[in-house]
């Protein structure tokens, strides 16, 4: 149970953050998870489109067993995580110990311009703890 | 927790709560059974697909995941999220990483004779695993589920109920339900349960 880890106040500023650095690029759908699967908030005109909650449920699980992998060969974590499809992609970022950022976007944005924005949006968001 | 410190899965702006319950237990004693029986049973209140992780031979591998609405309870969407674990004994790194975060759990225990040592090895190590999060099995929502008793009319030896209190539910002293998954039998009765104790727990550590 992760109580009183993102207030209403911290959430409507991770929210416009999310808007400014992410849904103004272009990604289909951004969203922002706990390490349990529960969904925090979910940004973007592909949210309507896709089952939210199943999606964080596996995207928690996945980013949980790729975290166990790199502890059991001796990595801290790694640091992109990052599915490839092709119209669709998902790439995942942590925000803190507790929480994730997961961007899904299409062939029209590149990765490259993506992680960046990404960078950007996470020191913003983490800034909001400090 | 008052005025702007409010709770991540609680959206206070969209009035929704998140409530994570787990099923748990050993091997084949009808964790992922219980979860499709809800599936098939209130289809009408689930808007997704139960999404299930398994091997070829239908075997959980990681969870199975089925999320519905209750309703409202004081002006909130309760948003109930089931998930199994994988049973099998090699796979308690991943039965770690669903129980992360959990509100209530169902101990699904197998009545079967044979299956007297396998519960309770199953549920000493649910009390480590939850350790290991900095929870307790004497604290957290729990309910217990003795399945499998339809199989005492088919002449298979079942495992009577005061055995399997003494042996899992002595020291924990949580509510219980005689069960059969296949049939449906208490399987709403146990889940009404846990939600019931969860959405309690939840209330008591808000005030």
């Amino acid at each position: 149970m992760n109580y009183g880890i993102v207030s209403q106040d911290q959430l409507e500023k991770i929210e416009a953050i999310l808007e400014e650095k992410l849904v103004k690029l272009g990604v289909d759908c951004v969203i922002v998870i706990d390490m349990a699967g529960n969904t925090i908030t979910a940004r973007g005109k592909g949210i309507s489109k896709y089952d939210v909650y199943s999606f964080a449920a596996l995207a928690a699980g996945n980013f949980a067993t790729v975290d166990a992998m790199a502890k059991i060969i001796g990595e801290q974590e790694f640091s992109l995580l990052f599915h490839k499809g092709e119209t669709s992609s998902i790439h995942f970022s942590k925000i803190n110990d507790e929480l994730l950022l997961i961007s899904l976007f299409g062939r029209d944005i590149s990765l490259g311009f993506l992680r960046l924005n990404v960078v950007e949006a996470i020191d913003q968001i983490r800034a909001l703890w400090a | 927790m008052q005025g702007g410190d409010i709770l991540s899965f609680i959206n206070v702006r969209d009035k929704v709560v998140q409530i994570k319950i787990v099923y748990y237990g050993p091997g084949r004693c009808g964790k992922t059974t219980n979860l499709e029986y809800i599936n098939r049973t209130y289809k009408k209140q689930i808007v997704s697909e139960m999404v299930s992780l398994k091997t070829h031979g239908d075997r959980t591998l990681f969870f199975d995941f089925l999320p519905f609405d209750m309703g409202k309870i004081k002006g909130y969407d309760i948003k109930i999220q089931l998930y199994t674990v994988p049973g099998q004994v090699k796979y308690n790194a991943t039965r770690k990483l669903v129980l992360r975060g959990v509100d209530g759990i169902v101990f699904v225990a197998d009545a079967m004779e044979k299956q007297r040592e396998k519960n309770i090895y199953s549920l000493n190590q649910l009390h480590e695993n939850l350790q290991s999060y900095n929870e307790s099995i004497f604290k957290i929502p729990l309910v217990m589920q003795y399945n499998k008793i339809d199989l005492k009319e088919h002449g298979i030896p079942i495992l009577p109920i005061s055995v399997l209190q003494k042996d899992l539910n002595s020291r924990l002293k949580v509510p219980f339900f005689e069960a059969s998954a296949i049939t449906g039998y208490n399987v709403a009765a146990t889940l009404k349960k846990i939600i019931f104790s969860s959405v309690i727990s939840i209330q008591k550590k808000l005030l």
